[in-house]
């Protein structure tokens, strides 16, 4: 094998031909890590959401709190776990349309068995496996049948969304005390501030995704499937059975949304959370996630979320805005990020 | 053919045994027998390449090295113990490693990554970064390749890409290499520095398969070749003792022999009208595309058919796309049709000047399997109008019904499925569609290709009265004596250079054989041969 040649570099300028050397490093580094389809896309959503923040702080001197904040997080806790589950499958190039209804689902069983006594210990478990067990047959539908992806995720959906029609008509309150006691439990923080135990399981799910996405190898086969299924699989990489598991995960994302709404609304209604997938679809391209996949992070997800959540925020505090104006304006970023995701990987080929 | 009875060369002195043996393969699909009883074998420490012409049965082959195949018949053996692969990730684990054409890398990823994937160095359960990095970074080294590993792999050139997947075959510690067309989209110093790496990897005892359309490069790095045809072994030679002619020769499958008949035709044929002075109808200077083929100079007459000969590969169909407007030429390149100066950069604006493209790949390219005869005919007429002036139904069924007569269509059905069609018929709509748009010049890519003796004759008459007409065509096929008989002109192809382009007067077999494979043959062509043009500065 040839040995080290230190005096001899004669690559170096060849994989970035268009780059001189006459420019700032800095400013060339600059522009870098903004252009990429990796970083950029992120980049632009986290000024956004401090503009916005900064903005909102200038209209209102109550905005600019810590509590303010917080609450992004207290009230999305359910929408940002269906977000990190969503970025997993759109990494990958895929789409689970399902997620909202399973929240609703979710929101049903729960509501239904507390009602007839049963304990919180068994419920929930239950509901995270029957979440996860549905997200598998969707994975498997997709990956054995070669089942378009927003196909069979449509297909869950409607049978989530019946399923809660079959459990009950109604809305069913609930009034279980480890429940209510979840749903109404401050942490607090110092300084006046507080947060509810849902956050605290928001933090761990969203810690736990990034380790898996970034330090493990299934993590990083999501990534790879994302940038080339056909080339992962000639790699040798598991791409069938990462595909599947996948769906598994949004699904037990889903499921664990579900629970989250429940303590923040103590109830289960066959109506709620219509749409819920779309938010977290918009939250995870706002996040800067490719939707053909290959790039995006949990924490541009999270972000995300916290995107839409100021967005409503600042319309509450506006007052005399209709909150239907969230969604407009929730489409126009859309739209923006999205263009702005072709313009990056345009200017990379 | 009867070449498979001849002797094999001997194993090289260094590693007598054979590290790769395949043994009376056939691999069979549907309808088609891609391997027929083949035997192959590599040897550590040597660059083996196949040869042979498209449907040769070359990337079968790699697909059955690489476990994408399963076997029907015969053995694989990795030294000396038979295998059967269970997908890619089974060859790799018996050191087989690959680096495909189109480098099956993940743009999204790092470079280190794409080195490491499936093989991460990991700590406490997590990957562990920065070993993975560091590891990169030597391989990288060891390859001369000075990029930082955490940079994304899309924005490195498709050459650094290359050896990023010849890195990750190095940590596999491959004992088999193989390198399926790696030099086609490389220039002359990124070829130079792949050859050095497969250099220092053989003198390692890798066993390297080198698979190229370069017959310069096979002649440059490697050591043994097996050529196959029609999914048949035709034979293993040692490069050094086979010369380039009948290289060309046993792949192509005509003998010297068989030739001369057909030769003596051609003579007959060849520009009655002895005339130099044809009106020229597109003069083409610099046409070229960086990293497909070299800026090329070419006149073609009015009423003039010329012939595009060269080997799969060589260029032939990648001027014929730039002609027709598919790809686009680089800057500098000048087009002028009928004396005014164009630019061919859509499909559009070609057939406007009334440049028709007959892709090679009838079936992507070509004809749509779900539409009607009549549908698929009118097809490129009813563009060229516009979508909205509809060609009135009745003209619809005269132009089909004339084309589906003139050109013999079987069934004589406008309203049948093309899919349903034979390859011969499919290719007379298709042929049937660019003749309604009444072409200047009509660019065939291989329409003879797969296709009967008699639709073959048929289409080969048609474009014979076309040209009488004052229709230029350029025609190309890999049938070689095809391109004989109906070109006024020839120009050959190798290696994405025009190497010649001369005029079609007793030009024989041979001739042509001899300057498709090493253009350095009988009366001297207008291009020098040797010279490699600076790319897309237009000159």
């Amino acid at each position: 094998m040839s040995t080290l040649a230190p005096e001899r570099a004669p690559r170096s300028e060849q994989p970035a031909p268009r780059r001189s050397a006459s420019r700032p490093a800095l400013v060339e580094r600059v522009r870098d890590v903004f252009t990429s389809p990796k970083s950029g896309p992120v980049l632009v959503t986290a000024i956004l959401f401090v503009a916005v923040f900064a903005v909102g702080g200038v209209r209102y001197p109550a905005f600019l709190s810590g509590q303010v904040f917080l609450n992004l997080f207290v009230d999305n806790a359910y929408l940002i776990v269906l977000a990190v589950g969503m970025t997993f499958v759109i990494l990958t190039g895929g789409i689970d349309l399902s997620v909202g209804a399973v929240v609703a689902l979710s929101g049903m069983i729960a509501a239904s068995l507390l009602q007839s006594g049963w304990s919180p210990g068994v419920v929930i478990p239950l509901i995270l496996v029957i979440t996860s067990v549905l997200g598998l047959l969707v994975g498997l539908m997709i990956h054995v049948f070669e089942v378009q992806p927003f196909i069979a995720t449509l297909a869950a959906m409607f049978l989530a969304r019946g399923l809660c029609y079959v459990i009950s008509q109604n809305s069913i309150s609930i009034t279980e005390p480890t429940f209510v006691a979840l749903a109404v439990t401050r942490i607090p923080l110092g300084g006046g501030l507080s947060i509810t135990p849902s956050v605290v399981i928001v933090l761990v799910v969203i810690a736990v995704a990034v380790w898996v996405l970034h330090f493990t190898r299934f993590g990083r086969t999501v990534y790879a499937i994302g940038g080339g299924e056909h080339s992962g699989m000639l790699m040798g990489l598991p791409v069938a059975r990462t595909k599947v598991i996948v769906y598994v995960i949004s699904g037990f994302c889903s499921g664990l949304a579900g629970v989250l709404f429940t303590f923040y609304t103590l109830s289960g209604y066959p109506l709620s959370a219509i749409g819920t997938e779309l938010d977290a679809i918009a939250a995870v391209v706002i996040g800067g996630t490719l939707l053909t996949g290959g790039f995006g992070f949990v924490l541009g997800s999270v972000l995300g979320v916290l995107v839409l959540g100021i967005i409503q925020t600042i319309i509450t505090f506006e007052g005399t805005l209709s909150s239907w104006w969230t969604r407009i304006f929730i489409g126009g970023l859309l739209l923006v990020f999205i263009i702005l995701q072709k313009v990056l990987t345009s200017r990379r080929r | 053919m009867l070449d498979t009875a001849q002797a094999r060369p001997p194993a090289p002195a260094a590693h007598p045994e054979p590290i790769i043996e395949m043994t009376d393969v056939s691999i069979s699909f549907p309808g088609v027998k891609a391997l027929d009883r083949v035997d192959f074998r590599m040897f550590p420490g040597e660059v083996h390449s196949l040869m042979g012409e498209n449907g040769a049965g070359k990337s079968t082959i790699i697909k059955a090295l690489t476990g994408v195949y399963g076997i029907d018949e015969g053995t694989i053996t990795v030294n000396g113990t038979a295998v059967s692969f269970a997908g890619p990730a089974g060859a790799q684990e018996a050191g087989i490693a690959t680096v495909y054409q189109e480098v099956n890398l993940l743009p999204n990823l790092s470079v280190a990554e794409n080195i490491m994937l499936g093989r991460e160095p990991r700590r406490f359960g997590s990957i562990h970064w920065k070993a993975m990095r560091a590891r990169a970074a030597e391989l990288l080294a060891q390859l001369r390749l000075d990029i930082d590993p955490a940079s994304l792999l899309g924005s490195h050139s498709l050459a650094v890409q290359q050896l990023i997947a010849i890195a990750r075959a190095i940590d596999v510690d491959a004992r088999v290499l193989i390198l399926d067309e790696p030099t086609s989209s490389l220039d002359a110093d990124e070829v130079a520095e792949l050859f050095r790496v497969i250099k220092n990897l053989k003198e390692d005892g890798v066993a390297i398969l080198f698979v190229s359309h370069f017959l310069d490069q096979i002649y440059e790095i490697t050591d043994r070749l097996t050529v196959l045809r029609n999914g048949q072994l035709v034979g293993e030679y040692l490069t050094e003792e086979l010369l380039r002619i009948d290289l060309v020769q046993k792949m192509i499958g005509k003998e010297l022999a068989t030739l001369d008949d057909l030769s003596t035709r051609v003579k007959q044929t060849a520009n009655e009208e002895d005339d130099a002075a044809v009106p020229s109808f597109v003069v083409a200077r610099g046409l070229g595309k960086r990293g497909t083929i070299e800026p090329i100079d070419l006149t073609i007459g009015e009423g003039e058919v010329v012939g595009l000969a060269g080997l799969l590969g060589s260029g032939r169909t990648e001027l014929a796309r730039l002609l027709g407007g598919i790809d686009r030429a680089d800057a500098g390149a000048s087009v002028t049709i009928g004396g005014a100066p164009t630019k061919l950069r859509t499909p559009r604006q070609a057939i406007s000047k009334r440049i028709a493209y007959s892709s090679e790949n009838r079936r992507e390219e070509g004809i749509i399997g779900d539409l009607t005869v009549r549908d698929n005919i009118i097809l490129a007429l009813q563009a060229d109008r516009g979508w909205f002036r509809r060609i009135p139904k009745k003209r619809q069924e005269e132009l089909t019904r004339s084309y589906i007569e003139t050109l013999n269509v079987r069934p004589a059905n406008p309203d049948a499925l093309v899919r349903n069609l034979s390859g011969g018929n499919q290719q007379k709509v298709l042929l049937a569609r660019w003749l309604a748009i009444a072409p200047r010049l009509l660019i065939l890519d291989e329409p003879t290709r797969g296709i009967d003796i008699g639709a073959k004759a048929e289409i080969q008459k048609l474009v014979y009265s076309l040209a009488e007409n004052g229709m230029s065509v350029v025609f190309i096929s890999a049938e070689i004596e095809e391109v004989l008989r109906l070109s006024h002109r020839i120009a050959v192809m190798r290696d994405r250079r025009l190497v010649a382009d001369i005029e079609n007067d007793g030009l024989t077999v041979d001739e042509l054989l001899a300057l498709i494979a090493d253009g350095s043959a009988v009366d001297e062509p207008e291009l020098p041969a040797t010279t490699t043009p600076q790319r897309g500065d237009g000159s």
